[in-house]
């Protein structure tokens, strides 16, 4: 299968769907004279246009406002945040309305949006422009959530959202866009709401997600050095939660460590831990491990960037702790 | 401008039809009939009525907490407005909106808001979304003078000027943001003033006359509709009732509420202004409100004997699971 790019996978699978449906736009700060700061929009207004590929004002709160009243009026747009950091401007347009305006008006209504938003901690950009904040929306009826880790994922997820009728938030690891990987020639959509076993084993299931997920698998590779042998699972959603994949893993090994960039307190893991805990804590043979970012804000010197951040080393100690 | 004797009927239909549908919510409010809270928007028909009259059904509208006047004078129906506000699954939004989020999207009202600001952007998109579409749909955002203090709003008119969009902002300045009076918390005399920052036309009308109204809504609806970008119009008006039924006032007196009660009511206004003109008879409008008066008890009786949504409604309308969405389960 040929590779390409992460990056070049988000691209393909815009302009695939911008040429099949004149709904879909695009939006946001510097994407279409720059083409994105990852490159990730490049060459697109050159293809349709700079009305179809806007740079807008600094004006996140208008932008997601904006991409809400076009979707109400029957666009698709897609809205690109810049980073992750500047979606709190926009809180209450992604909270307040986008999430709630269906239900509220009684599904009189539909708002088929997509927020792409680059998150994780890259080289040194600090507290401001490294976050990642995926938990947050969690929380919030009324959105879905997917976050992919490999350039396959990246164009097939990100097609589904597009043309999923609900808003989706699509988180995008700034240290993953250039990533090579193979995916599949022409159309290839995948499904919003599935996880996939990316590496079988017996002995402990490791639940993991975005760039993380390659961390994950390391640690498997060294556990299995040792004779423990790890289960894999990308979530590449995390609203709606496959807690089918989850559970029938969990079920098998009977151990479970989560692991994710995000901050551990309060993140994915913890609800992943709790819905676990909740439902099939019988058949656990351990504590539930959450791997996780410390609880501090990103920090800049390079000499502590890494020590804040989950590493291969934090995820097999934890496994090591339950097995 | 000479007006039909339709439109002047059209006129009174509308502004009498909200005086009357609020004062009807107001009682069953006190009565206990309606929960949560309302807003109500006497003495400010005449913003709404000359605003809307120069829409199209295919126009949209945003509309702010006190939206019960904006959504009868786009032309909703007064049943299912009434159902919504008594919580029951026969209203717009089956029980799921009440009086703060009412919505006809049949007839381009994008909702009423409970967050103050929060309609500037969804009119600047429904705006962009006529524009890609090649429309020549126009969207008409309502807000109120404590609205236009928030950074939606500055964010907003920007967005819409630089793009041109076709938006007309509606400032519907009633002297109060809840208990704040306009000049405490505001740095301009007209709210229109600042217009000037964003380099589009703004124009202050006496919101209490539905002819001033209607004719700067005209040539802000027209300056859109073909191209000219936004405006940004402000209406001078005033709040009659409380900031919701309910409100103990402690922030005005009640002479201060009379004085407008008595002398600058758009109703009044109206009734005066065509009454002494011999447009129309005292007769011709006692006709009108009757017709509404019943139309508004058909609503209520409408609204009570309607069921309460079902429990199972509870998980209904959070996701859309059909169409081309399904690819995504
Ligand atoms: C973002 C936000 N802040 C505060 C409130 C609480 N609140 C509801 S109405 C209101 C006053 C709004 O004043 P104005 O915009 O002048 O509209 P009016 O009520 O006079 O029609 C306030 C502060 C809110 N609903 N949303
Ligand atoms: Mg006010």
């Amino acid at each position: 299968m040929r590779e390409i790019t992460f990056a070049e996978a988000t691209m393909e699978a815009m302009a695939e769907e911008m040429e099949r449906d004149n709904r879909v736009f695009l939006m946001g700060e510097d994407i279409a004279r720059q083409g994105g700061i990852f490159g990730q929009f490049k060459g697109l207004p050159q293809k349709f246009g700079f009305d179809r590929v806007r740079d807008t004002p600094i004006s996140e709160t208008a932008i997601v406002g904006a991409g809400v009243g076009a979707a109400l009026a029957g666009m698709r747009p897609v809205v690109d945040m810049h980073f992750v950091d500047f979606i709190t401007v926009a809180m209450d347009e992604v909270v307040n309305q986008m999430a709630k305006i269906r239900y509220m008006f009684g599904g009189q209504c539909k708002v088929p949006m997509v927020l792409r938003a680059p998150d994780g901690a890259a080289r040194s950009a600090a507290a401001q422009h490294s976050q990642s904040l995926e938990a947050w929306f969690v929380h919030v009826p009324g959105l879905k959530v997917v976050i992919p880790s490999n350039p396959a994922d990246a164009k097939g997820l990100l097609k589904a959202a597009i043309r999923d009728d609900n808003p989706v938030l699509y988180f995008e690891n700034k240290d993953l866009f250039r990533m090579k990987g193979p995916v599949p020639d022409g159309e290839f959509l995948v499904p919003i709401g599935k996880a996939k076993v990316v590496r079988e084993g017996r002995d402990v299931t490791i639940v993991s997600y975005s760039i993380t997920l390659h961390k994950a698998l390391k640690a498997a590779e060294k556990l299995a050095e040792e004779g423990i042998e790890a289960e894999v699972i990308d979530l590449r959603t995390i609203v709606p939660l496959d807690k089918e994949t989850i559970f029938a893993s969990v079920k098998k090994t009977k151990h479970l460590v989560i692991a994710h960039e995000a901050t551990k307190n309060g993140g994915v893991g913890s609800e992943v831990a709790a819905v676990v805990a909740e439902e099939i804590i019988d058949y656990l043979d351990g504590p539930i491990k959450r791997v996780g970012a410390k609880f501090v804000p990103v920090p800049f010197s390079p000499a502590l960037e890494p020590l804040m951040l989950p590493q291969v080393e934090d995820i097999i100690a934890a496994v090591k702790e339950i097995c | 401008m000479e007006f039909s004797q339709e439109q002047l009927k059209g006129f009174y239909r509308t502004m009498y039809t909200i005086r009357s549908f609020e004062e009807r919510v107001n009682d069953l409010f006190l009565a206990g009939e309606i929960p949560g809270f309302v807003h109500l928007y006497i003495g400010e028909e005449a913003v709404a009525t000359g605003v809307m009259a120069n829409l199209r059904k295919t126009d949209y509208i945003t509309s702010t907490h006190r939206g019960h006047g904006h959504t009868i004078a786009k032309g909703a129906d007064l049943k299912r407005m009434m159902a919504e506000i008594f919580g029951k699954r026969t209203g717009y939004c089956r029980g799921k909106g009440g009086s703060m989020h009412i919505a006809d999207f049949s007839i381009g009202m994008l909702g009423a808001n409970g967050v103050v600001g929060g309609g500037f952007n969804l009119a600047v998109g429904a705006a962009l979304a006529a524009r890609l579409m090649g429309t020549d749909q126009v969207a008409v955002c309502f807000f109120g003078d404590g609205a236009s203090n928030r950074g939606t709003f500055h964010e907003g008119l920007n967005m819409a000027a630089v793009w041109k969009l076709p938006v007309v902002f509606v400032c519907e300045n009633n002297q109060y943001a809840s208990t704040t009076p306009y000049r405490t918390s505001t740095s301009v005399e007209n709210i229109a003033d600042r217009a000037i920052g964003y380099g589009i036309p703004g124009v202050v009308v006496n919101g209490n006359d539905v002819f001033a109204v209607y004719e700067a809504a005209q040539a802000a609806v027209e300056r859109a509709r073909s191209g000219g970008g936004p405006t940004l119009l402000e209406a001078k008006t005033y709040r009659i009732k409380g900031h919701f039924v309910g409100d103990p006032e402690l922030y005005r007196t009640r002479q201060e509420v009379q004085e407008h009660l008595e002398n600058d009511d758009p109703l009044k206004n109206f009734r005066q202004q065509v009454l002494g003109a011999n447009r129309l008879t005292e007769r011709e409008l006692a006709e009108i409100e009757a017709q509404v008066r019943e139309d508004i008890e058909a609503a209520v009786d409408f609204a009570r004997k309607s069921p309460f949504p079902a429990p199972e409604e509870l998980f209904e309308d959070l996701y859309v699971e059909s169409g081309e969405a399904a690819c995504g389960k």
